[in-house]
């Protein structure tokens, strides 16, 4: 089944990893601008990390036939320089209108501190100001309930945000339902620790249904797999599920939610048909 | 929409993945309990016990849900207003 990862880091992977995402089925995947592992230092350092971004990766991805979108942004982990991140915002429109830039992200808080919160906002500002989609990461663990409510006052007080372009990412089961109840699309992030497993992925799509929810494997420089949604599909298959239904999940939503930004020029493959199942 | 397999085939499927799970969760405690040191006083024990006894109540629904709560930090309504950030931007 080909499919989409709408949230990968492959800067952090190798290029085996192309390859091996492409004999699984991935046509496409996107990627958010993330934390290199340690702070940078100055604007100029994310101006060359978006151009890894924007161009080396997309040509690295395009040679296994993989279709490479992305998003830009200064990470939570490094929000507590508000004066840099103030910078990098203010650079980041000089990247916006490059082919494949999907919108603002991944933003969001990390250790839900006033500094996260005002990075947050200032590039939910941005978005608005340039009218770009929103990729929004939720925080770990102990932190991640506090934070996405945080991240849903934020939003919801914001009367220029539309909902249906902005996705909320790494939901588990005591977040998703808040996030899908207001109109959010959720991505529920595939880890072999923490966030979710395939099956409990499966177990929300069952009890949520399959619409405004992905899946996806954030694979990273830390412990992830970057094949992780293969592993869903085969959860959904061995539950019995049909092709329509894991299609719709790890394809047609992210095909659905990216297209709401000009910088999605996607060309799809040829798709075979699939029968159609009640869900 | 609820999953196409019934409840048997549910068991049947995960009956020795839950065994081995509860295995691995009784060794790990083994493997304190062997470990130089008190541990006794550790409030993520006092967590771990929460998270055992919903697991154990047959009449607790949303079990997931509610083990993902016993480990999450409390959020605070006037979290804004604690942190002196003012959340309309609009």
């Amino acid at each position: 089944m080909y499919y989409i990862d709408p949230h990968i880091h492959m800067v952090s992977r190798t290029t085996d990893d192309y390859e091996i995402l492409a004999r699984m089925g991935c046509v496409a995947l996107s990627e958010p601008a993330f934390w290199a592992g340690f702070d940078r230092g100055s604007v100029e350092s994310f101006r060359d990390y978006f151009r890894q971004l924007t161009d080396f990766e997309k040509n690295r991805a395009a040679q296994f036939g993989i279709q490479h979108f992305t998003w830009l942004c200064i990470n939570a982990k490094e929000a507590e320089n508000v004066e840099l991140s103030r910078q990098v915002i203010e650079m980041i429109p000089e990247f916006l209108d490059l082919p494949g830039v999907l919108g603002i992200g991944e933003i969001g808080l990390n250790k839900n501190t006033r500094n996260e919160s005002i990075v947050f906002m200032e590039h939910v500002d941005l978005a608005i100001q340039f009218d770009q989609q929103i990729l929004i990461h939720t925080p770990h663990l102990e932190d991640k309930y506090q934070g996405t409510r945080m991240i849903l006052d934020m939003l919801n007080s914001n009367d220029q945000v539309d909902p249906g372009r902005v996705l909320i990412d790494h939901v588990e089961e005591h977040t998703v339902e808040a996030v899908l109840a207001e109109g959010f699309w959720a991505g529920m992030t595939l880890y072999p620790i923490s966030k979710c497993t395939p099956q409990r992925a499966a177990d929300l799509v069952e009890m949520y249904g399959p619409d405004r929810l992905m899946v996806n494997s954030a694979g990273d420089w830390g412990p992830s797999k970057p094949t992780a949604v293969p592993d869903f599909i085969i959860e959904m298959r061995r539950r019995g599920h049909g092709e329509k239904l894991i299609r719709k999940v790890v394809y047609d939503n992210p095909v659905e939610f990216f297209q709401q930004s000009k910088g999605f020029v996607f060309d799809p493959p040829e798709m075979p048909e699939v029968e159609t199942i009640e869900t | 929409m609820s999953s196409p397999m019934t409840a048997r085939e549910v068991l049947d499927r995960e009956y020795l993945e839950i065994r081995a799970k509860i295995l691995q969760l009784a060794a790990s405690f083994d493997r304190l309990d062997r470990s130089a040191g008190d541990y006794r006083q550790d409030n993520r024990l006092d967590l771990i016990q929460k998270g055992l006894d919903l697991l154990s109540d047959p009449s607790c629904p949303d079990r997931a849900e509610k083990v993902q709560l016993v480990f999450s930090r409390e959020f605070s309504e006037n979290w804004q207003e604690e942190l002196g950030v003012t959340k309309s931007r609009s």
